[in-house]
């Protein structure tokens, strides 16, 4: 899932005051925003009182059940016409995916009101950690599953790399070495740990990404 | 011709040592230290950008070196450019007259003195080897013909103090695999484990020169066990320095007996004096 984190209120201010927003609906998102405690039921509330408390008046919110989704925000905002229209600005409490469909689903201003981290793995209720940066060459076939681009932080693909010590990682050192355990993985399980790997395939991270299941079959 | 090379190959023992390009355009403070060191040393490193720290390039700097009639080892790290800059840099070096490489990752950008840097790491250490390997054949890594190829002889470093042994002998097989021919070691602390990277080493045909850091002061040593990557200080070591009355003259003792030690297990030693250039000749046990 998508990790966010609550914007800097200051700059959410900022971006109000810019347009010179008094009124503001608010949109959340059922999925990931929910589960990172950003942008759920919860957080809606909490955000309309902190807008009301500084003088701003909250025509409405809902948590869209997907916001990233452009058909399912587009409807969930005409269940919310009246209080869109009445509004002078839209803040998002998703993740800058949601924040751009809400843009595209409603013609007034639409602001972030979390910042997009990374993609995460939830460890436990409230523990997140970014495991793959969605490469388009992904090598865990020959790394035990462990991600190297994404979790040695040079981003090495053969290692360890030189600043290793007791089987500890240079940069952050309080985490083992992803290339210490991906070898005892594949050693664990009967694997050679003796593959390099060639450089990396780069052309399929470029970005904006695109898939067309439905002319192609595949991505571009 | 790669004096290194021959060396090497011909089973005698080499000395290498290591200078840092200036941080700048002055080259006067560079030469100096090469004027102290040059006399005792088969080559000298030219480092990269060391530390992660902005310097002269080692390209330019090897090259400085070489119209001076010493032989330099160009340094090359993964962390500063992509495959690009990486393969036209290699072809430059050859170019230049630069006979001698060695590839390393390079040390985290959050470490130097450009901490936002974005490190580029597009390649490793080894691949680059391979890659070096490939030019020496006459490609490019997308193996396109080259108009005219590299002679390159390729080192790498080695770690043979950073535990878990198994991975880092992996490393060396991977290394070696990938073209290298000839290792040049963190500073080695313990002599039993570089006689074990040694004796790992020599079947496959590699050589193995090990390094000796000069740790001529309590403050040293207090810097590289807080801030050189990939490197710890026995206790024992440090407190014999630290007692010392002299510590620069205990240092030198200390690093004088390593180099008689590495010259009955390794194939050369590499010395890093850390600005104690000219007691290169004691270190060296009048030798070299
Ligand atoms: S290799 Fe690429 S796709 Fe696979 S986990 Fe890592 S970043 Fe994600
Ligand atoms: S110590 Fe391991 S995980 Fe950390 S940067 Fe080096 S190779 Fe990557």
């Amino acid at each position: 899932m998508i990790i966010t984190k609550p914007r800097d209120w200051a700059r959410i201010e900022e971006n109000l005051t810019s347009i010179g927003a008094r009124r503001v609906f608010l949109m959340g998102c059922g999925q990931c925003a929910t589960v990172a405690h950003t942008g759920g039921e919860k957080e809606l509330e909490e955000t309309a009182a902190r807008l009301e408390a500084g003088g701003y008046e909250v025509t409405g919110w809902t948590v869209g059940e997907v916001t990233c989704h452009l058909n399912g925000t587009k409807l969930e905002s005409r269940k919310h016409q009246a209080e869109i229209d009445s509004a002078d600005a839209v803040l998002v409490l998703a993740c800058g995916a949601g924040v751009q469909t809400t843009a595209d689903a409603i013609a007034k201003p639409v602001f972030p009101g979390l910042e997009s981290l990374f993609l995460g793995t939830v460890i436990r209720n409230g523990i997140f950690e970014e495991r793959c940066q969605t490469c388009g060459d992904c090598v865990l076939d020959k790394t035990a599953g462990i991600c190297p681009v994404t979790t040695c932080p040079k981003g090495l693909l053969n290692g360890p790399c030189g600043g290793m010590w007791n089987g500890m990682c240079e940069v952050l050192t309080d985490r083992e070495c992803t290339h210490v355990r991906i070898r005892h993985r594949l050693e664990e399980q009967g694997r050679t740990t003796r593959r390099t790997l060639a450089p990396k395939d780069f052309s399929t991270a470029l970005k904006p990404g695109g898939v067309n299941i439905r002319e192609s079959g595949g991505s571009r | 011709m790669s004096r290194l090379r021959d060396m090497l190959e011909g089973g005698e023992f080499v000395v290498t040592g290591e200078v840092a390009p200036p941080r700048g355009t002055d080259l006067a403070g560079m030469h100096a230290a090469v004027d102290l060191l040059a006399p005792h040393c088969h080559a000298l490193n030219v480092t990269d950008n060391q530390g992660a720290s902005l310097h002269l390039s080692s390209l330019a700097a090897s090259k400085a070196l070489l119209e001076r009639g010493i032989e330099p080892i160009f340094q090359q790290t993964c962390r500063d450019r992509n495959r690009l800059a990486l393969q036209s840099d290699l072809l430059a070096a050859w170019s230049l007259g630069l006979e001698n490489l060695l590839v390393v990752t390079g040390d985290d950008p959050r470490a130097g003195d450009h901490p936002h840097a974005k490190g580029v790491f597009d390649l490793d250490s080894t691949q680059l080897a391979s890659i070096a390997r490939g030019m020496n054949e006459g490609h490019d890594m997308m193996d396109r013909d080259l108009k005219g190829g590299t002679g390159f002889y390729v080192g790498a470093a080695m770690f043979p103090e950073a535990e878990p042994w198994d991975v880092q002998l992996a490393r060396i097989e991977q290394k070696i695999e990938a073209g290298v021919r000839f290792f040049q070691t963190q500073a080695i602390f313990d002599m039993d484990k570089l006689q074990r990277a040694v004796e790992a080493v020599r079947p496959l045909g590699a050589k193995v020169i090990a390094g000796v850091l000069v740790l001529k002061s309590p403050r040293v040593i207090d810097f590289v066990n807080s801030k050189l990557a990939g490197l710890m200080v026995p206790d024992a070591i440090a407190d014999r320095i630290r007692r010392a009355h002299d510590p620069a003259d205990a240092a030198i003792a200390l690093a004088a007996e390593q180099v008689a030690s590495i010259r009955d297990i390794a194939d050369g030693v590499h010395v890093m004096p850390l600005g104690l250039d000219a007691a290169i000749g004691r270190i060296l046990g009048g030798a070299g």
